[in-house]
């Protein structure tokens, strides 16, 4: 970074990067202790359980509620189905089906030692390994002999609410040149401790995400990159309360890239903390090995606090996802760390601050694709203006290097995007893209001008909120309203039932095998 | 194309402004322009520019133009157009229901309460169903308020019980009864498949099975919610963009005195 456009204080980055790591290392401490029924239903579906009894409960919930109500939630789902495979011969998918007809009854099996379990559940967890392998290595060749667009990806959003419209949407996309496709999830469906099962033609503001609905996409993308020649990414939400279950189910359909932020289900979904921020770690170990591009929510931040006067809280959050991905073994390539381009457009020289922080955004972490988010907030029925506002962002986009540009709609204060809205959104992208392809390596900024200290001074901001957080820690920090005036308690909200302590017997081999692994 | 978007020719109509016959207005008066813009699931072609004309004139436009014409993909086609409208609206004869109460400012809210109540009014609020939206009803509630309007938190004469956002109808309506609310404040973001409308009357519903439809006054705002929607569902107001906090609580304390709920 000795080539900063901003003549960025690294002391001040390096510092910032430190205390972002004790931050996340606190958290670490707390997470290595607890399972959730999330990860445990991860498990569950790993070793190949899958489908839903006859009143459409899935299989993974009934194993794990069935274990939770004997109380054995703690030695974890590996634990039970790897000693009923050792003592019965009964394979997970066995089980599960005996324990939904009714028919189970070894729960009292005595305990056989830990390496037999392991050994006998080998095979299966090898199978599930390399199933996800082949996904990575398959996307690897695609993207190899198709080729992609160039960076800043196109990002767009379907979410019509009908997998199948949506499909359609997506490959009208695809042609007009997006290069990322993200299929919005209804409302609702992060607050829904099971996975729906199969395809889904209702929603609202998107559909659930189901496995069957990332089959259908995926194909419907691999059709389309055909025709165009380029590889499509797909996009959808690994989070929520079954973070790690959709992380797994992505990683078996090929989903290139998710959303997958704990702290974006605490503070806009009334999550429970301490269950987001484990089933988190899990989830991003398997989106590390799957190779699949995270993306980080802390443009929300400015949706509901000032853009301007909150953008630190955006940068330090930044920091400590990176820590937090680094830990799950999630290599700075694949981390598409949040921000936005938020500001009151009746700020003046607001374009400018915009982009001193997405010049500041891409130097401090420049291995990773970030993600920009567009103007929301500001965007009104005034459709005219509100292209003319995208057209600025893009500008902003395409001169900082930005990895993924999610692209804006005029329509946004209005609906979710028709078909000839992302159009639109597309060919301005494009055009400006076109138009500004070098501007980066062309124009510098003044010494002392507005450009660099604004940079400066969002950093120093930055680094004294780290600070305190360092002090105060992650939990503390969410539960005062530091980030996006939000406040959360550490007992409150969402899912926190699900949370469990692991015992003694615990085990899930898969952290070792999976983390930092390809 | 006679009489194309630049046509010099003379434009043979009546040019006086006449509110019971209203036109759209282009650069000359009862030009009836309009500007339209849509999406059609067909093919690009001349066919497909003669349908978008077709739908025009049917729409009672005069002079159809496509202007812009494109295939997004095979087989949808976008269209910008524009035409002259026929239609006329009586701009005289219109009522649009509106919230009917004097909006006052803070002081006056908080003075009116004291002088005509006499005790603070309770009123709960949170975003509903499965929306997770609460900037709306932040801005009308929280302390903070918006674009420099102070929000009910901040009133003297106010107590405002403001529960977030996902919050069950069920929910909403145990929290009012335990705290003994004198007004429920209901914010609905989304609207996709009109989701908005059917919680709010599944809302209704159950106020009106609690048995406190006529003990509370029921009030609803977002985006797209308008007072006559909002009537239309059983609401006693409805609030838009743009409302700010004393449009509320200028609405509720009047209703309430004006119901004489006090007795
Ligand atoms: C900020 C925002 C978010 C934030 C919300 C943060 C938060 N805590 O509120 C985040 C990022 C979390 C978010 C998430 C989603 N969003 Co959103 N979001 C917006 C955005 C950008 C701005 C909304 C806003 O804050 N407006 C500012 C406030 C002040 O205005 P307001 O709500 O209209 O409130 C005023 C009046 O309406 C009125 N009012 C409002 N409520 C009440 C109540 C009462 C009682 C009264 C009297 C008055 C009143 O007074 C207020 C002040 O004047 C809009 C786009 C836009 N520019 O409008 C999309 C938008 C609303 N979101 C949308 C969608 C679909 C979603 C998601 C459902 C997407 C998804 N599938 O995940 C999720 C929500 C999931 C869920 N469970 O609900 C759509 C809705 C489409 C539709 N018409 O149905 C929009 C329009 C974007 C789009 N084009 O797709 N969103």
């Amino acid at each position: 970074m000795s080539t900063s456009k901003l003549d960025l204080d690294l002391k001040k980055v390096e510092s910032a990067r430190n205390m972002a790591g004790e931050i996340a290392g606190q958290v670490q401490r707390f997470v290595e202790n607890y399972t959730t029924v999330a990860v445990e239903r991860t498990l569950c579906r790993l070793t190949g359980i899958d489908g839903t009894d006859s009143d459409g409960i899935p299989l993974p919930n009934l194993v794990v509620d069935a274990l939770k109500e004997k109380g054995m939630l703690g030695d974890g789902a590996l634990h039970f189905l790897g000693n009923v495979l050792c003592r019965k011969g009964m394979t997970p998918d066995q089980t599960a089906r005996a324990i939904s007809g009714g028919t189970f009854v070894s729960w009292d099996l005595p305990v056989s030692p830990h390496r037999d379990i392991e050994e006998a559940l080998k095979p299966v967890i090898d199978k599930s390994i390399a199933r996800i392998r082949e996904k990575r290595l398959e996307r690897e060749h695609n993207l190899k002999r198709l080729g992609e667009g160039p960076r800043p990806y196109l990002y767009v959003i379907v979410a019509t609410g009908n997998i199948y419209e949506d499909a359609v949407q997506a490959q009208a996309a695809a042609r007009q040149g997006a290069d990322i496709i993200a299929v919005i999830r209804t409302t609702g469906q992060s607050l829904l401790d099971f996975v729906p099962f199969g395809a889904t033609t209702e929603g609202f503001g998107g559909t659930f995400a189901t496995q069957e609905n990332f089959r259908i996409m995926r194909k419907a993308l691999d059709q389309v990159g055909e025709e165009t020649g380029r590889y499509i990414r797909l996009c959808n939400y690994c989070s929520g309360l079954c973070m790690p279950e959709i992380a797994v189910m992505g990683a078996f359909e090929g989903l290139d890239v998710m959303l997958n932020d704990a702290l974006y289900g605490i503070l806009f979904r009334d999550i429970n903390m301490q269950r987001t921020l484990v089933d988190q770690y899990f989830s991003r170990i398997i989106n590390g090995f799957a190779g699949v591009i995270i993306n980080t929510g802390e443009d929300n931040y400015l949706t509901t606090a000032d853009a301007f006067e909150e953008a630190h809280t955006v940068l330090a959050s930044d920091f400590i996802n990176e820590q937090l991905a680094l830990i799950a073994g999630l290599p700075p390539e694949q981390m598409g760390l949040g921000h936005a381009f938020e500001m009151d457009p009746g700020l003046e020289n607001a374009f400018l601050y915009e982009l001193a922080q997405a010049q500041m955004t891409r130097e401090i972490f420049p291995e990773a694709p970030l993600k920009y988010m567009p103007p929301t907030k500001f965007m009104t029925g005034n459709i005219f203006r509100g292209h003319i506002q995208d057209a600025l962002f893009n500008l902003a986009g395409i001169w900082t290097g930005q990895g993924i540009q999610l692209l804006g709609m005029p329509t946004e204060a209005i609906h979710t995007p028709f078909m000839s809205d992302r159009y639109l959104s597309i060919e301005n992208a494009r055009y400006i893209f076109t138009s500004f392809r070098s501007i980066g390596e062309e124009v510098e900024f003044k010494k002392n001008g507005i450009i660099r200290k604004r940079a400066a001074r969002v950093l120093e901001d930055a680094c004294r909120l780290l600070e305190k957080l360092r002090e105060e820690g992650l939990f503390t920090a969410l539960e005062k309203g530091y980030f996006a005036n939000i406040r959360r308690s550490r007992d409150g909200g969402k899912g926190l039932e699900g949370v469990t302590r692991k015992s003694s017997l615990y085990m899930n081999p898969y952290i070792e095998l999976l983390k930092g692994n390809k | 194309m006679g009489g194309g978007l630049y046509s010099t020719e003379l434009q043979d109509f009546d040019k006086t402004l006449d509110l019971t016959q209203v036109k759209p207005y282009g650069d000359t008066m009862n030009d009836g322009k309009v500007q339209l813009s849509f999406t059609l699931p067909v093919p690009f072609g001349p066919e497909a520019v003669e349908a978008a004309k077709q739908l025009l004139r049917s729409m009672g436009m005069e002079n159809p133009q496509v202007v812009f014409s494109r295939e997004l993909t095979p087989g949808f086609t976008f269209f910008n157009c524009y035409g002259n409208l026929q239609h006329t609206v009586n701009y005289a004869g219109i009522h649009v229901p509106k919230v009917e109460s004097t909006v006052m400012d803070m002081h006056g809210i908080d003075r009116y309460i004291t002088e005509h109540i006499g005790r603070k009014l309770v009123l709960v609020g949170a975003s509903t169903g499965t929306d997770a939206h609460t900037v709306g009803i932040d801005a009308i509630m929280n302390m903070k308020g918006y674009a420099g309007h102070y929000g009910l938190e901040r009133y003297e004469m106010i107590e405002a019980y403001n529960l977030g956002s996902q919050v069950t109808n069920e929910e909403m309506i145990a929290k009012a009864l335990e705290i003994k609310a004198d007004a429920i404040l209901i914010s609905q973001t989304v609207t996709q498949k009109d989701i908005h409308i059917k919680n709010l009357s599944e809302f209704i519903e159950m106020a009106q099975a609690e048995g406190i439809r006529d003990r509370m006054i029921l009030v609803c705002g977002g985006p797209r919610i308008s007072h006559e929607l909002a009537r239309e569902i059983g609401f006693d107001a409805g609030f838009g963009t743009n409302t700010y906090a004393e449009d509320v609580a200028s609405f509720v304390a009047q209703e309430f005195e004006k119901r004489k709920m006090n007795q």
